[in-house]
C-alpha cells in the first residue's frame, strides 16, 4: 500500500545509526531480551500502583485502563529541536492573533483570505466573545500541535489543538519512569529536563489573571473523575499546588467566581478548565449541562475572571481552518511559515472534492470538526465497502470534510512482542503562551503499537513513549 | 479546603476505618466460632452482628438461614453488600482517588495498592478456612495506611477531616462490637466474673488490639464489666469510645467556623461525659442504651458535620 519506506529516526536509508542515537543505539545493543521485558513489566506495575490510568469512552463496565508505555525512547538532536521549537512559536503566536482579529476586527476577512461563512457557520465560532479583550490578548493559553515527520524527516503540523489539548502529564510520568527503570542512560546521554513544566504552566496561568489581582487564585476545572482525562487534571493541579475543582464546587455571586470552602466562599481569578465549551456554563452554552458553572460566562465577560483556554478558540483548531494556518503567519506577523502542514483538499471547494472521491483508495478523510481518530477513512486500508459509505457521506455534506495524502509517518524501534521493531509515531509539544512563550523540550510522542498502523490515539491503541531533545 | 475536598477526605477516613472495624468484627466472630462450647451451629452469635450491624435485612433478601460460611463471605467479600470489606476498601480508594491532588502521593498508592490487591486476592479467598488469613492482611493494610497518613499527611484541615471520620468511625464500630457481644450472651453485663466469661471477652479485648494493655494496666480478672469500662472509659486504649470521642472534639474545635457551634457542643458534651463517667453511672442507665446513644450521636454529629463543612444540604 505505501511504495515510499517511512523515515526512520534511528537509522537511516542504508541502516547506519543517525549520530544523536548513537549512544543509545550502543546501549541496546547490550541489553539482553529478557533484561527488557523485565524492565517493561516493571513499569506497567508501577503504573497500575501509582495510578495513571484512563477510562475508554464507550466501555461501560467502568475499567480503567493503563496507556500503554514503551521502554525505547524517541530521540531529537538539538538541531531538530531548534528549528522545530521556532516553527512552533511561530505558529502558536499567529493562531492566537488570528483568534483575536476574529473576535475582534476580523481583517483577515476584510482581506478576502477566509469566506466569512467559514467562520460564522462554524460551530467553533463562539459569538459571546465578540469583542471582548482577554488579559494580553492571549486566547490560547496552551497549546498541544501535533507533529509528523514524513519523506525525508521533513516536519509537518498534522493538527493545532486550542481547546483542551491532554498528554502532558504522559510526558512528565513517561520521564519519571524512564529515570527510574535506567538511570544509567541519563548519565550517558545529556537528555533536556521537562519536570519544570507545572511550574512554568502556574507562571503563565498565574500571569493571566485579571488586571489588578495581586496574588492571583487558580484552580483547575475538570469534569470529575469518570473522565477520561482525570488522571491528568489531578496531577497538575497537584503539581501546581493549587484546588482541583468541579463545577459544582464554583458558584457565581454579584459577578465574581467562588468556590465553597471549609471556611465560606474565596475567590477564584483563574480557571484552567478541561471542560469544553458547550459545558462550561449552562446559562450560555448547553443547558442540559451539569458539569459547568451559571453565570461563569457573565463573570468571564465582566472581566472578573480568566478562563484558559478562553472560550472560543475551537475556531483556529478546527480542521477547516487548519489549511489556512501558513497563511496567517504571513497575514499576521509577515513571516514565512518555518512549518508546513500537511497538503490539504477542502471539499467545500468543487475541484477539491472532485479530486477526493476520484482518489479516495489513497487518501485520508476527516470530519472538519472530529477528534480522537474518530470519524475517519483511511483510504488505503479501508474496505471497498467502508469507501462506498464514505463516499455517500461526503457526497451528502462536502462542507463537513477534508482530504489529505496518507502520510508515511516516521518510525521508531519499538519494544513489542517479537522484540525491538520500527512502529509510526508522532509528536504532541506543548507551547505555553503569557507574556512569553514557553515550550519545555520535547512533548508526547504517540506510537501505533500494531505493525503498520497509522493510528497512534490511545483510545485506538496507541501508547506513549519518553521524548528526548538531547543538549549539546 | 474546598468543602468537596473535606467531604472526600472525611469519608476516606471512614471508610478505611469501617473496612478495619468489620475485619475486627469478623474476627472475633471467627474465634468464637471455634471455641469448643460455643460450637453450637445455630449460628445465633452472626444472627447478632448482622442485626447490630445493620445489615440483617440486606442478608435476608440474599440468603434464607443464617450460615456462618455465608455470613463471613457476605461481610468479607459480597459486591452486593455495600458494607463489606471489600466495597469498604473500594469506597476509600475512590475518595483517595477523587482528591488524589490533596493528599500525598503515598497515600492515593497505599489505598489504590489495597484496593487493586484485595480485588484480586478477594475470590481465593471467599472460603472460611481464609478468613483468619484476610482479616490478618486487611488489619495489617490498615496499619500501613496509619502509618503513611500519619508520616506523609499535610496538617491541615484536610488531615482533622480525616481523623473526624476515622474516630466518629471508631467510636461506631467499637460500640457495635460491645453491642454485638452483649447481645450473644445476655445479661451478662449484670454479673460479675465467671469463668466460662474469660473467653468471649479476652477475644474481644485481641480484636481491639487491647488484651495485653488490659493485661498490663489492670489487675482485674477478665470479666464483661471489666472489658466494658475499658473499651468505653480509658483514655490510654487507642481504640476506646472515649479516646475517640476526644479525638473527634480536638479536631472539629481546629476546623471550627462560624456555623459549627451547636455541633462543637454536642462533640464536647459527648467527650465530656466519657470524661468524667464512670462505670456506676453507666451501669444506673444500663449498658446497652449507652451504646445505642453513642450510635445515635456519632450519626448526629456526622450529619451535622455534613452540613457545617462539607456542602452537604440539611435533610428535609
Amino acid at each position: 500500500m505505501q511504495n515510499l519506506v517511512a523515515y526512520d529516526e534511528m537509522y537511516m536509508a542504508d541502516g547506519q545509526v543517525r549520530p544523536h542515537y548513537a549512544v543509545y543505539s550502543e546501549w541496546l545493543s547490550r541489553q539482553p531480551e529478557d533484561a527488557l521485558r523485565g524492565k517493561r513489566a516493571e513499569a506497567d506495575s508501577l503504573f497500575h500502583r501509582v495510578g495513571i490510568t484512563f477510562a475508554v469512552y464507550g466501555e461501560q463496565d467502568g475499567n480503567e485502563r493503563l496507556i500503554p508505555f514503551d521502554i525505547v525512547p524517541r530521540v531529537l538532536s538539538a538541531e531538530e529541536w531548534r528549528a522545530l521549537a521556532a516553527g512552533l512559536r511561530q505558529r502558536v503566536r499567529a493562531l492566537n492573533a488570528f483568534i483575536g482579529d476574529i473576535y475582534h476586527g476580523q481583517e483577515i476577512l476584510k482581506a478576502g483570505l477566509l469566506a466569512p461563512e467559514q467562520i460564522f457557520c462554524n460551530p467553533q465560532y463562539r459569538p459571546d466573545m465578540q469583542g471582548l479583550e482577554v488579559p494580553g490578548g492571549i486566547y490560547a493559553h496552551i497549546a498541544g500541535i501535533d507533529v509528523v515527520r514524513a519523506g525525508q524527516g521533513e516536519f509537518y503540523v498534522l493538527e493545532d489543538n486550542l481547546r483542551v489539548p491532554s498528554g502532558v502529564s504522559y510526558m512528565l510520568e513517561d520521564r519519571k519512569m524512564m529515570m527510574r527503570l535506567f538511570p544509567e542512560l541519563f548519565s550517558i546521554n545529556r537528555v533536556a529536563p521537562v519536570e519544570h513544566y507545572p511550574d512554568r504552566l502556574l507562571d503563565h496561568l498565574a500571569s493571566a489573571a485579571p488586571a489588578g489581582v495581586a496574588d492571583p487564585v487558580v484552580v483547575v476545572l475538570t469534569p470529575g473523575a469518570h473522565n477520561s482525562a482525570y488522571f491528568e487534571h489531578a496531577f497538575l493541579a497537584q503539581q501546581m499546588g493549587v484546588e482541583l475543582v468541579e463545577g459544582q464546587d464554583l458558584f457565581v455571586r454579584d459577578g465574581f467566581v467562588y468556590m465553597r470552602t471549609t471556611r465560606g466562599p474565596l475567590r477564584v481569578d483563574v480557571i484552567y478548565r478541561r471542560i469544553d465549551d458547550d459545558f462550561i456554563d449552562p446559562l450560555v452554552f448547553r443547558p442540559d449541562s451539569a458539569l459547568g458553572v451559571p453565570g461563569l460566562m457573565s463573570a468571564y465577560r465582566a472581566g472578573r475572571v480568566t478562563i484558559a483556554n478562553s472560550i472560543g478558540t475551537g475556531i483556529a483548531d478546527d480542521k477547516s481552518i487548519y489549511p489556512y494556518v501558513p497563511d496567517m503567519v504571513r497575514f499576521y506577523l509577515d513571516e514565512a511559515p518555518l512549518l508546513s502542514n500537511v497538503q490539504t483538499w477542502i471539499l467545500r471547494r468543487p475541484d477539491d472534492l472532485a479530486y477526493t472521491l476520484a482518489h479516495l483508495d489513497q487518501l485520508v478523510v476527516k470530519e472538519a470538526h472530529g477528534a480522537g481518530g474518530y470519524g475517519m477513512l483511511i483510504g488505503p486500508t479501508a474496505s471497498e465497502a467502508e469507501r462506498e459509505d464514505f463516499r455517500l457521506r461526503i457526497l451528502s455534506a462536502p462542507e463537513k470534510y477534508i482530504a489529505q495524502p496518507t502520510l508515511s509517518l516516521s518510525t521508531c524501534p519499538t519494544f513489542v512482542e517479537q522484540g525491538v521493531a520500527p512502529r509510526h509515531i508522532d509528536l504532541r509539544p506543548f507551547v505555553l503562551s503569557g507574556r512569553d512563550i514557553t515550550i519545555v523540550p520535547g512533548g508526547l510522542t504517540r506510537v501505533a503499537l500494531r505493525a503498520g498502523s497509522l493510528v497512534v490515539n490511545s483510545s485506538q491503541g496507541g501508547g506513549t513513549k519518553d521524548t528526548w531533545v538531547l543538549e549539546r | 479546603m474546598l468543602s468537596s475536598t473535606a467531604d472526600h477526605v472525611y469519608w476516606l477516613g471512614r471508610y478505611a476505618e469501617r473496612a478495619e472495624n468489620l475485619a475486627r468484627t469478623l474476627d472475633v466472630q471467627y474465634r468464637l466460632s471455634l471455641l469448643p462450647h460455643q460450637a453450637r451451629s445455630d449460628g445465633s452469635g452472626w444472627g447478632h452482628a448482622l442485626v447490630t450491624l445493620g445489615l440483617d435485612t440486606a442478608y435476608a433478601e440474599r440468603h434464607d438461614a443464617i450460615d456462618p460460611h455465608k455470613v463471613i463471605d457476605f461481610l468479607a467479600f459480597d459486591h452486593g453488600n455495600p458494607s463489606s470489606i471489600l466495597n469498604c476498601l473500594r469506597a476509600a480508594r475512590e475518595n483517595a482517588r477523587a482528591v488524589r491532588g490533596s493528599i500525598s502521593s503515598e497515600m492515593w498508592e497505599t489505598f489504590n495498592t489495597t484496593w487493586l490487591e484485595a480485588r484480586v486476592t478477594a475470590p481465593s479467598r471467599s472460603a472460611a478456612r481464609n478468613v483468619a488469613e484476610f482479616v490478618d492482611w486487611v488489619k495489617y493494610r490498615a496499619h500501613l495506611a496509619r502509618g503513611v497518613v500519619l508520616g506523609s499527611m499535610l496538617r491541615d484541615e484536610g488531615y482533622n477531616f480525616m481523623q473526624i471520620g476515622t474516630f466518629l468511625e471508631r467510636a461506631d464500630g467499637v460500640a457495635r462490637l460491645l453491642l454485638i457481644r452483649l447481645a450473644c450472651d445476655a445479661g451478662s453485663a449484670e454479673r460479675v466474673a465467671m469463668v466460662h466469661d474469660y473467653y468471649p471477652w479476652s477475644v474481644l479485648l485481641r480484636a481491639l488490639s487491647a488484651f495485653e494493655i488490659f493485661r498490663r494496666v489492670s489487675r482485674d480478672s477478665v470479666s464483661p464489666l471489666h472489658v466494658i469500662e475499658f473499651a468505653v472509659f480509658r483514655a490510654d486504649v487507642p481504640r476506646s469510645i472515649y479516646r475517640s470521642a476526644q479525638l473527634v472534639y480536638e479536631n472539629l474545635q481546629a476546623v471550627a467556623n462560624a456555623q459549627s457551634g451547636e455541633t462543637e457542643r454536642r462533640a464536647g458534651m459527648l467527650h465530656a461525659e466519657l470524661r468524667f463517667g464512670t462505670l456506676e453511672s453507666l451501669t444506673i442507665g444500663g449498658i446497652e442504651p449507652f451504646l445505642a446513644s453513642v450510635l445515635a450521636r456519632t450519626a448526629d454529629l456526622s450529619d451535622r458535620i455534613g452540613r457545617d463543612f462539607l456542602g452537604h444540604t440539611s435533610p428535609g
